[in-house]
């Protein structure tokens, strides 16, 4: 599809430029939605549509006043907090023990390697509102419903198979004479690890750390079951608002994580580039 | 795994160059141990490295999610409350000859007396209303109401005859040393275990000494039919009690509530009385267990489950279908542009695949609303009129469209990474041999990129049969799942065991169609996004 030949006929050029617009519509569908987002949080009413004024550019129809209100309001503000101390916590725990694993899982003789795989892997298949009815009910019973270390460990749950799966991947190209390399110039175990080991595979844990912050970031699901008032995340409070009554400080919401995607994406593409490139310089 | 390890074979191990036979047995290593054996230590001190490495993670999650999971399979058939509240009145079911065609016998009745006094008193019998309910509405209040009634049955005009035979009878004291004899125990049953109930009873429940309480009517009770029975145990004051004013616990029940002595009541609370039931999972799929026993059909009016599950199904495929369709084209696009300007294009498609799923679903309520953006578009470019605005959201279609942007890119990367595989020489191949754009298309590269369409359809397909956040937003009642169903039975009717049971149908349903995923695509072969 790499442009038309110049013996093209009409036809084929017909055909060629239709099928540029349907893809074009198609990625103004994927895009589009997201991006009417932006413009929206600026309204100066509380509306949820453009008014004539925004239509005109005229000053007057756009304002902060919903990011005043997201930034201001303890309703959001609250949430916003909970979120940031729940997702580094369940990002941490995620990271420490997947590495852990993702290094034990990459050795040779591992015994029942496809069963615990599937086992690490299972939170991810698992559809989310199964794993949280089954946490309610479990956690309820040993009383860690509704608790900060509840949602903690659930989210870290949810994190782990993003962290193996990323980590191992990494391990792949992780090349085993370097640490052998180490532990032959007298280096023990543990140095080899945060000298030969850690650097190397060090983009794959970031990556696997950043899917498992989002997850915890952005999850609902398992929040609204596991967790009580006191726990409630960012996304709890959209989904209450978008349930009940909806205020437009949600789109404000809503553009400050899309700007955090935006972020994410681009350091997951700077890490991915990073980790080729030391592939590259790693011998084998 | 050791056994052969240690024992090395009798014969030599190596063979010296001349075809000589080496005399000293298995080969050595540095340290004097056969090598095989040596080496069979190292392997396994290396697995045991690697097992340790795993196994924090291992139990993390084989307690904070597997058993999570396991609880809810066990809850989706546990159903001890019948058994653990009601223990006499179970135990005299079974004995009982009368069900189903008539009400049972008093045996029956005199058990439930005492079961409902001492659960009445712990509040458990609430709990145990709502839960034979879901199998028979009125249940509930029934035993609510009859929990009230049942600490000012008439059964006092036992304890005021013994007291008055017998003023020993009275003396919480004298009652612990004559329960403390098994003779009189063994000789008096009923009136043993009322007896140690009611001690458990003003001791836990309402935190006294039993010592210094009135012992309430319905051990008393016990006791007379204990007597009535015959018994005489020595040691225990004599009372006559043939020429007692008696009472028919029966008829106390049937003055409480008439419908105490409908048979098909009993039938129920027969039914569900084991400990473990298929009740739940016959509710999932409509049906229920009628009161001879066999599963049969439930009232047309209460049948929604199979209705659901059929929608969920076809919804998913609906949305599986505008995947492929929408897909599709940016997928075939992406991987034929050259590499660079594809890397920009396929931001478009990873954007809003790292967008939070709430910014998403706020988007599509924000635009597909009646006073919305996509409205005012059309109304504004005279396609449909201001009176006649469609409605696109709280419906099938709110939910088809938001849920299809959602699950778009869970279809375009697996459809991509297939399709760049495929060389593109192989469309020169068949136009030089005289095809058409469309023959080469369809005979050729349509086939190759099958196993993407494969895979991002199952993908697709498993991620929307169990999404709870954005039908429950946009999907009004019309576009709900069998998700949406199981959140209300957690959180609002609080059918707990239902809830269960539907989850485990859901859970075998994705775990089969993950089997197929990776019997076709191979779970390793999960992209993220990358």
């Amino acid at each position: 599809m790499a442009g038309l030949p110049p013996y093209a006929s009409t036809g084929q050029k017909v055909w060629h430029y239709s099928y540029l617009v349907i893809c074009a519509a198609i990625f103004f569908f994927l895009i589009a939605p997201i991006l009417v987002i932006i413009p929206l949080s600026f309204n100066a009413e509380n509306f949820f549509t453009f008014t004539p004024e925004m239509l005109r550019l005229d000053p007057e129809g756009y304002s902060l006043k919903h990011y005043r209100d997201f930034f201001g309001n303890p309703d959001w503000q609250v949430p916003l907090w909970n979120s940031l101390k729940i997702a580094p916590v369940a990002t941490f725990l995620s990271v420490a023990l997947g590495t852990l694993a993702a290094i034990g899982l990459s050795q040779p003789h591992v015994p029942f390697r496809r069963a615990i795989m599937a086992i690490l892997i299972s939170p991810m298949i698992v559809p989310l509102i199964i794993s949280a009815a089954g946490m309610y009910f479990f956690y309820s019973r040993i009383g860690l419903q509704g608790t900060y270390w509840g949602v903690v460990l659930a989210h870290a749950a949810l994190g782990i198979p993003f962290v193996i799966i990323t980590v191992t991947a990494t391990l792949v190209g992780f090349d085993r004479s370097l640490t052998r390399a180490a532990a032959n110039l007298g280096a023990g175990p543990v140095r080899t690890f945060f000298k030969v080991q850690m650097p190397l595979i060090l983009p794959g844990v970031v990556s696997g750390g950043l899917f498992a912050f989002i997850t915890s970031f952005d999850e609902v699901v398992v929040v609204l079951f596991v967790g009580s008032a006191g726990q409630k995340t960012l996304p709890w409070q959209m989904f209450t608002g978008l349930r009940e009554q909806i205020s437009p400080t949600i789109l404000a919401a809503a553009t400050v994580l899309i700007s955090i995607s935006v972020v994410l994406l681009v350091t997951l593409e700077v890490l991915r580039r990073r980790s080729e490139r030391l592939r590259g310089m790693s011998p084998g | 795994m050791t056994d052969s390890a240690t024992t090395p074979p009798r014969q030599p191990m190596a063979a010296l160059p001349g075809g000589e036979v080496t005399e000293e047995g298995p080969m050595l290593a540095a340290d004097g141990r056969p090598l095989k054996h040596s080496l069979n230590r190292a392997l396994r001190r290396e697995k045991l490295r690697a097992f340790l490495l795993v196994s924090p993670l291992l139990i993390f999650i084989l307690v904070a999610f597997v058993a999570p999971i396991a609880d809810m399979l066990f809850r989706s058939v546990e159903n001890q409350i019948v058994s653990e509240t009601l223990p006499r009145t179970v135990a005299a079911l079974r004995e009982d000859q009368n069900l189903p065609q008539a009400a049972p016998g008093e045996p029956v009745y005199e058990a439930l007396y005492t079961d409902l006094f001492i659960a009445a008193e712990y509040k458990s019998h609430t709990r145990l209303g709502s839960r034979l309910n879901y199998e028979m509405t009125g249940l509930s209040s029934l035993f609510r109401g009859t929990g009230r009634d049942v600490g000012r049955f008439d059964t006092d005009i036992y304890t005021d005859q013994f007291i008055e035979a017998e003023p020993a009878l009275e003396d919480p004291v004298a009652w612990t040393n004559w329960m403390e004899q098994d003779e009189i125990r063994a000789g008096l049953p009923f009136t043993a275990d009322a007896w140690d109930a009611w001690v458990k009873l003003t001791v836990e429940a309402n935190e006294d000494d039993p010592l210094e309480e009135d012992v309430e009517d319905f051990v008393y009770t016990a006791l007379y039919r204990d007597l009535a029975n015959g018994a005489d145990p020595e040691g225990f004051p004599d009372v006559d009690v043939s020429e007692f004013e008696t009472v028919s616990i029966k008829a106390l029940f049937e003055e409480s509530d008439e419908d105490w002595v409908d048979p098909e009541i009993w039938q129920v609370i027969k039914t569900y009385s084991p400990a473990y039931t298929d009740g739940y999972f016959l509710n999932s799929v409509d049906m229920m267990n009628g009161p001879d026993g066999d599963a049969q059909w439930r009232p047309a009016d209460e049948q929604i489950y199979l209705k659901l599950f059929w929608r969920t199904m076809w919804m998913s495929l609906a949305i599986t279908f505008s995947c492929i369709l929408l897909g599709y084209p940016i997928a075939y696009l992406l991987s034929t542009l050259p590499l660079r300007s594809a890397n920009v294009l396929m931001i478009l498609v990873l954007l809003p695949f790292w967008t939070s799923l709430l910014v998403r679903t706020s988007a599509w309520k924000v635009l597909l609303q009646q006073q919305g953006v996509i409205n005012d578009t059309l109304v504004w470019l005279g396609i449909v009129s201001d009176a006649n605005r469609l409605a696109l959201i709280n419906n099938a279609t709110g939910t088809v469209i938001a849920m299809t942007h959602i699950l778009l890119p869970f279809m375009i990367l697996p459809l991509y990474s297939v399709m760049k595989t495929i060389p593109p020489s192989y469309m020169r191949a068949a136009k030089s041999m005289g095809a058409n754009d469309w023959t080469a298309f369809w005979r050729v590269w349509f086939p190759l990129s099958v196993p993407g369409i494969g895979a991002g359809s199952i993908l697709a397909f498993i991620l929307s049969i169990g999404y709870y956040i954005t039908p429950e937003i946009v999907g009004g009642t019309e576009g709900v799942f069998i998700s949406n169903r199981i959140a209300y039975h957690i959180s609002s009717s609080l059918n707990w065991g239902l809830a269960a049971a539907l989850g485990t149908i859901l859970l075998a349903l994705v775990l089969t169609l993950y089997w197929v995923y990776d019997r076709i695509v191979g779970i390793d072969n999960v992209k993220l996004g990358g």
